[in-house]
């Protein structure tokens, strides 16, 4: 949660976001200017996309005004109030730059010739040295699909490399391959209009209520009709103040919780059979899994009071229609797929799943976070949740592309593997697009020497980003409201972006400078496209027969219809906002349970680093930061990182409230303003994690990473918080002085097998096997 | 008549600011808020709560009521007005009159600044800036009626103040007095089934 400005400024109503911006304070006749019209979209930042109309005056943006759209019904956050200064920032990227001096040299301006040149004939150089796989391209979720679209084909045939994978990696690939696994589909199944409807929402591991603010208001609909609330998180967010029961889970432990609680819906004689005998399989084990985590094992892993899990048990258990929703907070494990599918047992348990209301909802975090993992991105994926590794739906995509099957590249490495490969030198070169590792990624030193191994490392970003900084050629793209194109929420609802501006200076829409970097490869009769119209309508064929089947959507259904879900197969289909009514995805029609046993995170406290540090966001940032740490009224409000720290520990350790303090994990520390609060647990540190350089709490994070989806551990790691006078390590923080280290679960036996594999060879080590699905 | 008004609920709050960040839009006051957003007490809670002008109507703005040049004006409807920037003169009685620590003096412009309902919205029959971006319906803007027919909570117009009360346009929300749901009750329950020992005071977690 996040803090009085008091703590970071002493005068509290400064208005210093249009000096930031480069406006001078508002003169009457400038704040007067009256709009020539409004051009209809949505915002560009979280996943729930919230309709907003923006002020436009001599091609200029300058304002914003609500839009009564399906899913926001005008309503805006703080960062989508302010989304639009990013048109015309004074810190945007106006031109090409290139380090002409080599990894010492500075930034130097230069002309787009000369920069597309110029990595166009490293990466020719570098494909025939090394072959087609030594270039790699790392991409990101929050653009529009047209550019996700585009990317992975850019990848695949432009450059014929494996390797491109994308930060959604990082986000959601979890709660994706655990949908994909129990349902067929990985697709949140009910709209969030549809949260009304419950009578209880359980919220497991989501600060609903600063990540995602507009979803609160359909919670509080359903509050107002008497739904009650249940919060598993183990600080007492905003959304958990207002909970009827707010359960405070030690991070890492979510499955004991979850299956305590599905063991209580059994034993009170709340499990719907009838239901799991028509549409699920595998029950039997399911239940017999969690028969060993009565309520006083699961107090004792998780920390939460038996009574409080047999009440949330109940409280679940005896609503007539129970939802729940889950995010970062049980997905950023390493045993991510785990959590994800132990809240399906749940809800399957009680025959909620495709219910209106009911079932289970993953909130995606990233704009397109939905689309840019279903338009073929991701390294085992081609458009339209096709597999990579299937014969038959490679040839599909090879058709649409015009290129020969065997042509197409096989699965490459994951996002997180891709770090490995560039530290080995297996990577020489990579494109980066829409992200920005050195904040976003594990373990930022080894991030750090990574990208410097790569020669040349190109960015294209909009604004220079940490990674930018480090990049050997930087290339200026577009913001969201610069270029035209779709969008799919967190409820698989496609909408519409539509452009308000041009790109500031010679800066050019990423997907032309994708198009032109092609064609310079001599592939550019593969990229012909005129508008981005064209990329969107190649994409509805290539994902036409897929999962996600965007066929039907066409750009003027969806400004007609408020948005399309999908799959829509057809222009005259008007979309499927709930899924799994009648059935679920799997061929037979039915979910598929997995037994789940609870396994400790990869690294456990020990009496060196006694607490559990957890990571998150602030309302007032969006990811990386590198957008909204640039808008004046937004960092205002947030410009630095702390650490939450609960009274009973500050105490103990000496530390008052807003002083400097050390925080250390295994990896590294950092220096930052301790905040004294009762709204953690005692055991648990939390940092906001959208700060760069020294503010980068991914200094200190775990870079241990499931070992199918390979999402790394971001929400536990052990850490010691110190004052900054104790020299690091002096005093053991639980006074017994026996330097035993943090306890490391995953050894190299039990490690998750990295990138390659062998074609057909699992993921997951043998040593894991029934362990895990 | 219906009079269409603001209803604060800060238990709704989640401290987002959007409010904040809507205000400082509004075409008459760009870059400026004239809502305030705070943590009722950090150090003991997540707790927020914004403060907009409450349009006292009885008695009739106290601000309005001590300026010694009629700067702050009430329309017909029962709005109170910012100050007028020809009258205002600077001398700060509004501020210290004000009973909710509302308006606020700009020094550099000599002009006191407060919420003066988004006038210029709400003639066009649209929300208040602050109400429409709300992210939680902690400001909402409708009639009484409206309210108590969608919404929890009750709204009240009256505060006191030691031996005055003041009835304000604007309404706050209470929480209700007994929640239909019996949290203490299940936890009871529970704890009695597992046969432990009833407890004066529980903590939320076991370490």
């Amino acid at each position: 949660m996040s803090v009085n400005r008091g703590t970071f400024v002493e005068r509290r109503d400064v208005n210093e976001d249009f000096q930031q911006a480069g406006h001078s304070r508002a003169e009457w006749a400038e704040a007067d200017r009256v709009p020539e019209r409004l051009v209809p979209t949505h915002c560009s930042f979280c996943g729930v996309q919230c309709g907003m109309h923006l002020r436009v005056a001599d091609g200029q943006v300058i304002g914003v005004e609500p839009r009564d759209y399906p899913h926001n019904r005008g309503s805006l956050c703080p960062k989508g109030v302010v989304a639009y200064q990013q048109v015309g920032h004074p810190e945007r990227l106006r031109y090409p730059m290139i380090r002409r001096g080599g990894k010492g040299g500075q930034l130097e301006r230069a002309t787009w010739d000369e920069a597309l040149d110029y990595v166009v004939g490293r990466w020719k150089q570098i494909q025939e040295y090394h072959g087609k796989d030594a270039v790699a391209v790392y991409s990101g979720s929050s653009m529009t699909n047209e550019k996700c679209y585009l990317t992975g084909k850019f990848a695949r045939v432009g450059l014929g490399t494996r390797h491109i994978d994308y930060n959604g990696r990082l986000c959601m690939s979890s709660a994706a391959a655990a949908y994909a696994k129990a349902f067929g589909i990985d697709r949140s199944p009910l709209p969030m209009t549809d949260i009304p409807l419950a009578d209880c929402v359980f919220v497991a591991g989501s600060n609903v209520a600063e990540c995602f603010p507009i979803m609160m208001q359909w919670i509080w609909q359903a509050r107002d009709r008497g739904a009650s609330l249940i919060v598993a998180d183990p600080r007492e967010t905003p959304i958990a103040r207002t909970a009827d029961l707010w359960l405070p889970v030690r991070p890492g432990t979510d499955v004991a919780l979850l299956n305590a609680m599905l063991r209580q819906v059994i034993e009170d004689g709340l499990v719907d059979e009838a239901y799991l005998a028509a549409r699920t399989t595998g029950w039997e084990d399911v239940r017999a899994a969690v028969q060993e985590y009565t309520p006083e094992v699961s107090e004792r892993i998780t920390g939460v009071p038996a009574e409080r899990i047999v009440a949330a048990a109940r409280l679940y258990g005896r609503a007539p229609t129970s939802l729940i929703m889950h995010a970062r907070g049980i997905e950023h494990s390493t045993h991510g797929i785990n959590n994800c599918l132990a809240c399906i047992n749940l809800a399957l348990a009680r025959g909620q799943v495709g219910k209106p209301g009911g079932g289970t909802m993953m909130i995606t975090g990233q704009g397109n976070g939905q689309g840019g993992r279903e338009v073929g991105q991701k390294a085992n994926q081609l458009p339209g949740y096709r597999h990579i590794d299937v014969l038959e739906e490679r040839q599909y995509v090879a058709a649409v592309w015009g290129i020969p099957e065997p042509e197409i590249p096989q699965e490459g490495a994951a996002a997180t593997e891709m770090v490995n490969l560039m530290a080995t030198g297996e990577i020489k070169s990579c494109l980066i697009l829409c992200s920005n590792l050195m904040v976003s990624l594990p373990d930022n030193a080894v991030v750090a020497r990574a990208l410097d191994t790569l020669d040349p490392l190109v960015v294209i970003d909009f604004f220079l980003s940490e990674t930018a900084e480090r990049a050997d050629v930087v290339l200026p793209g577009s913001v969201w409201c610069e270029d035209e194109g779709t969008t799919t929420n967190l409820e698989g609802r496609v909408v519409k972006i539509n452009a308000a501006a041009q790109p500031p200076g010679e800066a050019r829409p990423d997907w032309q400078i994708l198009s032109d970097l092609a064609s310079r490869l001599g592939r550019g009769q593969f990229f012909p496209y005129q508008s981005t119209r064209e990329i969107w309508d190649e994409l509805r064929v290539a994902s036409h027969g897929g999962i996600s089947d965007y066929f039907g959507i066409t750009w003027e259904k969806i400004e007609a219809q408020g948005g399309v879900f999908w799959p829509c197969p057809t222009e005259d289909h008007p979309g499927t906002p709930r899924l799994f009514t009648e059935r679920f995805g799997h061929p037979d029609g039915r979910a598929r349970m997995t037994a789940i046993r609870y396994e400790p995170p990869a690294e456990e406290p020990g009496d060196d680093f006694p607490f559990r540090l957890t990571t998150g966001r602030v309302v007032y940032h969006y990811l990386s930061g590198t957008q909204t740490r640039r808008l004046g009224f937004l960092n205002a409000q947030a410009p630095e990182p702390w650490v939450e720290i609960h009274p009973m520990m500050a105490e103990r350790l000496g530390i008052r409230d807003h002083e400097m303090v050390r925080v250390r994990t295994p990896r590294g520390s950092m220096e930052l303003k301790a905040v004294v609060v009762p709204t953690i647990r005692p055991d648990t540190l939390f940092i906001p994690f959208h700060y760069g350089h020294a503010g980068a709490v991914n200094q200190l994070t775990n870079p241990a990473v499931d070992p199918t989806c390979k999402i790394p551990e971001y929400k536990v790691c052990a850490a010691t918080v110190e004052r900054l006078d104790v020299a690091p390590g002096s005093h053991g923080a639980t006074g017994t002085g026996d330097a035993a280290g943090p306890r490391q679960n995953y050894t190299p036996e039990s490690d998750p097998k990295m990138f390659p594999y062998a074609v057909g060879e699992t993921k997951t080590p043998a040593s894991r096997e029934g362990k895990r699905h | 008549m219906a009079i269409k008004t603001l209803f604060v609920d800060p238990s709704r709050c989640i401290g987002c600011r959007a409010c904040e960040a809507a205000c400082r839009e509004c075409d008459s006051h760009k870059g400026e808020s004239m809502v305030m957003v705070d943590f009722v007490d950090r150090g003991m809670s997540v707790a927020t709560q914004p403060t907009v002008c409450m349009h006292c109507a009885d008695p009739v703005a106290p601000c309005a009521q001590v300026c010694p040049v009629l700067a702050i004006q009430i329309t017909p409807e029962g709005v109170v007005q910012q100050a007028e920037p020809s009258r205002c003169i600077g001398c700060r009685n509004c501020v210290m009159a004000c009973p909710f620590g509302v308006p606020k003096f700009d020094v550099e412009a000599r002009l006191m600044k407060k919420c003066n309902l988004c006038y210029d919205r709400t003639a066009q029959g649209l929300q208040p800036w602050c109400a429409q971006a709300c992210p939680t319906q902690a400001l909402w803007y409708g009639d009484y009626e409206e309210f108590v027919n969608q919404r929890q909570g009750r709204p009240v117009n009256v505060t006191g103040f030691g031996m005055q009360s003041v009835r304000t346009r604007v309404y706050q929300v209470v929480g209700v007095e007994t929640p239909a749901l019996d949290i203490a009750g299940l936890l009871r329950e529970a704890r009695e089934q597992a046969g432990k020992p009833e407890r004066r005071r529980e903590e939320a977690w076991v370490l």
